[in-house]
């Protein structure tokens, strides 16, 4: 069903550039971690059951993610700013962005005891890149050399559908990966990517040991791990206990006596558990009590900008929208949303309306795009717009413009009030096509040669690393329209502006650069851009230290409870 | 609430054939008058009907949601799909007497027009598992035997599935998402509980005397059935089918909820209730306007099966 | 009555077969592609999506998808989720809480709609009849979550008087909240269909030869109104017990119950056939044995009543 998936392959973040890291922090040994002064307390929080085996490669959630994170310690680790700092990296480092040698340090230990060495990670980016393996996570290890041989050449069903292999996969592992020592391998990729060592925070590239092994299946029940935590045990949708890797000694020390992931299904459910002090850390507030937790909670509550984006797609394969009529008609749509209105009335203002692509969390971002005006509300100029392109090109008289969107999450309520303002506003009727199921809604969007969807749909997009390349490139660029660029938006000189940026001597003229190209897709709105998430979260009175990341993940091994 | 079975004084040519034992002599009872002609059992329980209050009262109560139905714009300019955020939550003014929704949507215009799709939606589904529920169950009870085992066994299988997951195959399957269809999704789902209840209760009456006593009387088994049987065993129907007109209401807001209800263009008291549901903490009054507007059709339609049923109940009526 | 019995559980087989083919074939028209949800927005690779519809057997033709879950079956083996647990395990969680919270709210509904519904009967067309008339159209107009939702934060969280969440293995106190939520739109129904039998009853033959010998009131409308009374409501109370177990979803999450309303939910959602395929075959076997239960009950009831 899926055609995007034929062209996987082709190298879906296709960036050329000789940027030399500067992001990257000092490699500190854990020395500022504080054992001392740690407090005993078994920080509860809610979570979701997560999907998938507690190992980075297999975890593709976010519920399965926070644990994982937890649990092991990657090359670098983000900072609540989402700044990357050194964790067991010692250094990683390249001359043309392409080639990199990463060092790690010493002394680093498995809680079965064995030290965690370079081909610990070799190995594990080995078997996530290994197409028979299966690993949710693959796709993190395109870039680097290889890749394709060790995944091979599927087959496609007349519908699009995966059938089978044309070609097995021809290699086992990745060429492009060597262990050079016990502490340095070097990883080569395709092209020069800039940003690579940003990525590495993301659970995806965490190492495994070599019990990984023996048995995959059992390991993700039971795993043997490197961070901070370990975990004591795991019942089913109800239940995870982590304990304190006595072991540790890297920045991320835990300064609590343990964690206790609650599984709920509910968030009016975790909402009332806080309230009535059961539980220690909301990892989010219902859509019911985002006008009141502020109040509710005091100085439990937590509202802060998250690295999620919202936006509606426009598909290019919509007649109504091509061409010069249809650009009018996209500049209308966008203008016609009161997006001030709609975040403060709608999401009680914990969305903030969007004047860009990316997130505001993300070094690099502005609010400041030249032909960003389109996400400035103004009724007037929009139908002025929607009646010149009518003139041109005019609809049917029973033009209905349909939203899509999947309903196992809150997206009537916003929906409605857009096509509300649709109405109001460029007198057009204006209705939403729910899906109930995530899959259905991908089988719609991406089926036949175009997508099967006749009118606008959602679009969210939270970053895995925080780069604004991670929104543009997987969004709209030619080279992922295997991927995530579902509107099937092309354009030449967007992919060319991403390349440039990607080259760019330093991140702070990469990030001038990506601002320069978003200025291309304002132009065309192959999206038209609604707000950013805030993370709305909350804490009981018994925990201190909470803070929540740029992912929207709390740093749990901050936080203290007294007992 | 008025009853007038109990009245002391037959009225002339009518006798009746069971009453309270302590308002009415031995002598009164074994009184049965034979000269009028016998009628049938509608035209009774309609000169049963047309006497009690209650009948006229639930009668008004149904034309006047019907009416509402059919003709919204009698009761209201408004439009219900006329909505601007600035008044979102709005209270009262002048020409909007109950106030804003979240979407600023007029809450006495949308009470008014939801009542056309969830009356449709109520009464249809209704219809629907009556008629089904009531045949298979019928059939079912009083024939026993093999027909029992087959036709109950074919109910269990229907109850295996999960109303979710029926509701998500068939309304995709289907591109235009109306009352109808929603009715009939309902429906699929909703006949087995009736005709378990119907079995029950045949079950139930086809051993009393008055069964036998047809039998006896030469009276195929078809027509004891219809004339005997199934008047008897109306009473647990009409209970639960007049509780589940409601109840099929609300799962219609089940359906918006999962997103293949009716469209969002379709004003509906279900879907305004599971809207409601979002601002229960800062606005819970949003959510009585339809409620209400569903609880009265339901005691409209529970009271009516009140009266039907008390019509239709032979011990009850006068011959 | 034995042989019926035994001749009732022999149908379990066709039954079985009938109900597994029919959940089959609508999980296999179930729109959408669960594989490839499993990838998020991002998508998985071709060769993760092939090896995990191998796995799962999503490659096979409808007729032998069905016929490696009867294999399943046999075996005790039916495989495992999308997250890697051994379907037995799912089934063998969410049972037994769901179970034990079912019956529960039958326990709750039954007592008080029966009680209810027979004083109601008893003093019809009075101040009582209309206050409890008044009572059950407000739990038959307000959305389940609604009720579970105000009284999770007035019993719950403000007065403090009741756990807020049930949780892992939750107590009889715990499990008090959901079950009384839980049993809401029920006792509607049986309080209507007990009064109305009772209204019924209490004008019938044996009712006033009853009285005639002089029975005491009290013995009356219990031994002979209450008794008569009774087929319908015993009929939904059996249909109940399955209801209660499968449609429980709103109730099970208002209070974190992780029971087989939410679980089948979540496999309907995420397309997990097996799992669901599964859930409701135990939940058919569950239904078969109330309606055994409940034909056997009409017999004790109404004497009349034979099976051969």
């Amino acid at each position: 069903m899926t055609p995007r998936k034929r062209l996987v392959g082709l190298g879906a973040f296709a960036l050329a550039s000789s940027l030399v890291l500067t992001a990257c922090g000092g490699g500190n040994s854990g020395d500022d971690a504080t054992g001392d002064g740690a407090s005993t307390g078994i920080v509860t929080i809610s979570n979701g059951e997560p999907q998938n085996p507690l190992v980075g490669s297999m975890t593709n959630e976010t519920e399965g993610g926070l644990v994982v994170q937890q649990l092991y310690s990657g090359l670098v680790y983000y900072d609540a700013e989402g700044v990357v700092h050194n964790e067991i990296a010692e250094s990683i480092e390249s001359d043309d962005n392409q080639t990199w040698t990463i060092t790690i340090q010493d002394g680093w230990e498995w809680s079965d005891g064995t030290p965690v060495t370079a081909a610990n990670f070799v190995d594990a980016w080995n078997w996530a890149g290994y197409g028979p393996n299966g690993a949710k996570g693959a796709g993190f290890f395109e870039p680097i050399e290889g890749f394709a041989e060790a995944q091979g050449v599927p087959e496609f069903d007349e519908e699009g559908n995966v059938s089978g292999m044309a070609e097995e996969p021809t290699a086992e592992t990745l060429s492009g990966l060597e262990v050079v020592s016990d502490t340095e391998f070097t990883v080569k990729l395709t092209q020069p990517e800039s940003d690579f060592p940003i990525r590495l925070g993301y659970s995806a590239y965490f190492p495994l040991p070599d019990a990984y092994y023996d048995d995959t299946a059992a390991f993700g029940e039971k795993p043997v791990t490197n961070g901070p935590y370990e975990l004591e045990s795991w019942e089913h949708d109800s239940e995870i206990k982590l304990v304190p890797n006595e072991a540790y000694d890297g920045p991320r020390k835990a300064q609590n006596g343990g964690l206790d992931f609650i599984v709920y299904t509910d968030e009016n459910t975790s909402y009332a558990d806080l309230q009535g002090g059961n539980l220690d850390i909301l990892e989010n507030v219902p859509t019911s009590a985002m006008s009141t937790f502020e109040e509710d909670l005091g100085d439990g509550a937590i509202s802060e900008p998250s690295a999620s984006f919202a936006a509606m797609t426009v598909p290019e394969w919509l007649p109504e929208f091509q061409g010069d009529a249809g650009h009018k008609r996209r500049q209308a749509l966008s203008m016609a949303i009161n997006r001030e209105q709609i975040t403060e009335t709608i999401f009680a203002g914990t969305r903030i309306p969007a004047t860009d692509f990316t997130s505001p969390v993300i070094n690099g971002w502005t609010g400041e795009i030249p032909g960003n005006e389109v996400t400035t509300y103004n009724a007037e100029e929009a139908k002025k717009l929607w009646d010149e392109a009518n003139e041109e090109d005019p609809l049917p008289d029973d033009y209905v413009l349909t939203i899509h969107t999947n309903t196992d999450s809150d997206h009537q309520a916003w929906v409605e009030a857009v096509c509300n303002g649709y109405i109001n506003d460029l007198d057009i009727k204006c209705e939403m096509t729910g899906y109930p199921t995530f899959d259905e809604v991908l089988n719609e969007r991406d089926k036949g040669p175009d997508g099967k969807v006749d009118g606008l749909f959602r679009a969210g997009w939270s970053a895995d690393y925080p780069s604004l390349q991670n929104y543009l490139g997987p969004l709209y660029s030619k080279a992922a329209l295997a991927g995530s660029n579902d509107g099937r938006y092309e354009s030449d000189e967007f992919d060319a502006a991403l390349k440039e940026a990607a080259a760019a001597p330093s991140l702070d003229e990469a990030n001038v650069l990506y601002n320069k190209a978003q200025e291309i897709l304002f132009k065309d709105l192959p999206g038209i851009p609604l707000w950013y998430y805030s993370t709305t979260a909350g804490h009981s009175e018994n925990v201190d230290n909470v803070e929540f990341g740029w992912d929207s993940m709390p740093l749990l091994y901050e936080v203290t409870k007294t007992e | 609430m008025p009853d007038n079975r109990y009245e002391k004084t037959p009225r002339p040519g009518q006798e009746r054939y069971v009453a309270p034992p302590e308002e009415v002599k031995v002598g009164v009872i074994d009184a049965v008058d034979t000269s009028e002609a016998p009628s049938s059992l509608w035209a009774d329980a309609w000169r049963d009907m047309r006497h009690r209050a209650l009948f006229w009262v639930s009668a008004a109560l149904i034309v006047f949601v019907v009416l509402m139905a059919v003709f919204p714009g009698l009761f209201t300019t408004t439009s219900p799909t006329e909505c601007h955020l600035e008044d979102s939550l709005g209270g009262p003014t002048a020409g909007h007497i109950f106030g804003f929704d979240k979407q600023g949507c007029d809450i006495y215009a949308r009470a008014v027009y939801g009542a056309r799709a969830s009356v449709t939606v109520g009464i249809l589904s209704t219809v629907f598992v009556v008629v089904i529920g009531t045949l298979i169950g019928a059939i079912a009870g009083y024939f026993g035997g093999w027909l029992d085992t087959v036709l109950s066994r074919f109910t269990d299988i229907f109850f295996a599935v999960p109303f979710v997951l029926a509701a998500i195959v068939i309304m995709s399957l289907l591109d235009d998402r109306n009352a109808l269809v929603v009715a009939v999704v309902l429906a699929v789902f909703g006949w087995t509980s009736i005709a378990r209840i119907t079995r029950g209760a045949v079950l139930g009456v086809k051993n009393n005397e008055f069964v036998t006593a047809a039998k006896a009387l030469g009276m195929s088994r078809g027509a004891i059935l219809g004339k005997h049987v199934l008047p008897n065993s109306a009473a647990p129907i009409i209970v639960y089918a007049t509780v589940a007109l409601g109840t099929f209401i609300v799962a219609e807001a089940t359906l918006s909820f999962l997103g293949i209800g009716l469209p969002t263009s379709t004003v509906s008291w279900g879907g305004d209730l599971d809207k409601a549901q979002e601002s229960i903490r800062i606005a819970p009054e949003i959510m009585i306007y339809p409620a209400t507007a569903l609880a009265l059709t339901v005691l409209s339609f529970i009271m009516m099966g009140d009266v039907v049923r008390d019509a239709l109940d032979p011990k009850a009526r006068k011959r | 009555m034995l042989w019926y019995i035994g001749r009732r559980l022999l149908q379990v087989i066709p039954v079985f077969l009938g109900a597994t083919l029919l959940l089959y074939g609508l999980v296999f028209l179930r729109p959408g592609d669960p594989v490839a949800a499993l990838g998020g927005e991002r998508g998985l690779s071709p060769a993760a999506e092939l090896a995990i519809r191998e796995a799962y057997h999503l490659d096979q033709p409808f007729f032998m998808q069905y016929l490696y879950f009867l294999k399943g079956v046999f075996t005790f083996d039916m495989g495992v989720t999308f997250t890697g647990r051994p379907v037995v395990d799912v089934i063998a969680q969410a049972f037994p809480v769901t179970f034990q919270l079912a019956l529960m709210a039958i326990v709750i509904e039954t007592v008080f709609g029966i009680g209810f519904g027979l004083y109601a009967g008893i003093r019809k067309g009075k101040l009582f009849d209309s206050t409890v008339l008044l009572w059950s159209l407000l739990l038959i107009s307000l959305p389940t979550f609604v009720i579970g939702f105000v009284m999770q934060a007035v019993v719950g969280v403000q007065l403090g008087w009741l756990p807020i969440t049930a949780g892992r293995d939750p107590d009889f106190i715990s499990l008090l909240m959901p079950a009384i939520v839980l049993a809401t739109t029920s006792f509607a129904y049986i309080l209507r269909l007990t009064r109305t039998s009772v209204v019924e009853n209490i004008t019938a033959d044996f009712v006033r030869t009853a009285r005639a010998k002089g029975l005491p009131r009290g013995k009356v409308m219990t031994r002979h109104v209450l008794r008569n009374s009774l087929i319908p409501v015993v009929t939904f109370i059996g249909i109940d017990l399955g209801n209660l177990m499968a449609g429980s979803i709103v109730t099970e999450g208002i209070f974190n119950i992780n029971g087989v309303g939410g679980t089948l939910y979540q496999a309907i959602v995420r397309g997990e056939n097996v799992t669901v395929v599964s859930l409701s075959t135990v939940l058919v076997v569950v239904y078969i044995f109330a309606n055994l239960l409940v034909d056997v009950f009409y017999a004790v009831l109404d004497p009349r009543i034979r099976y051969a």
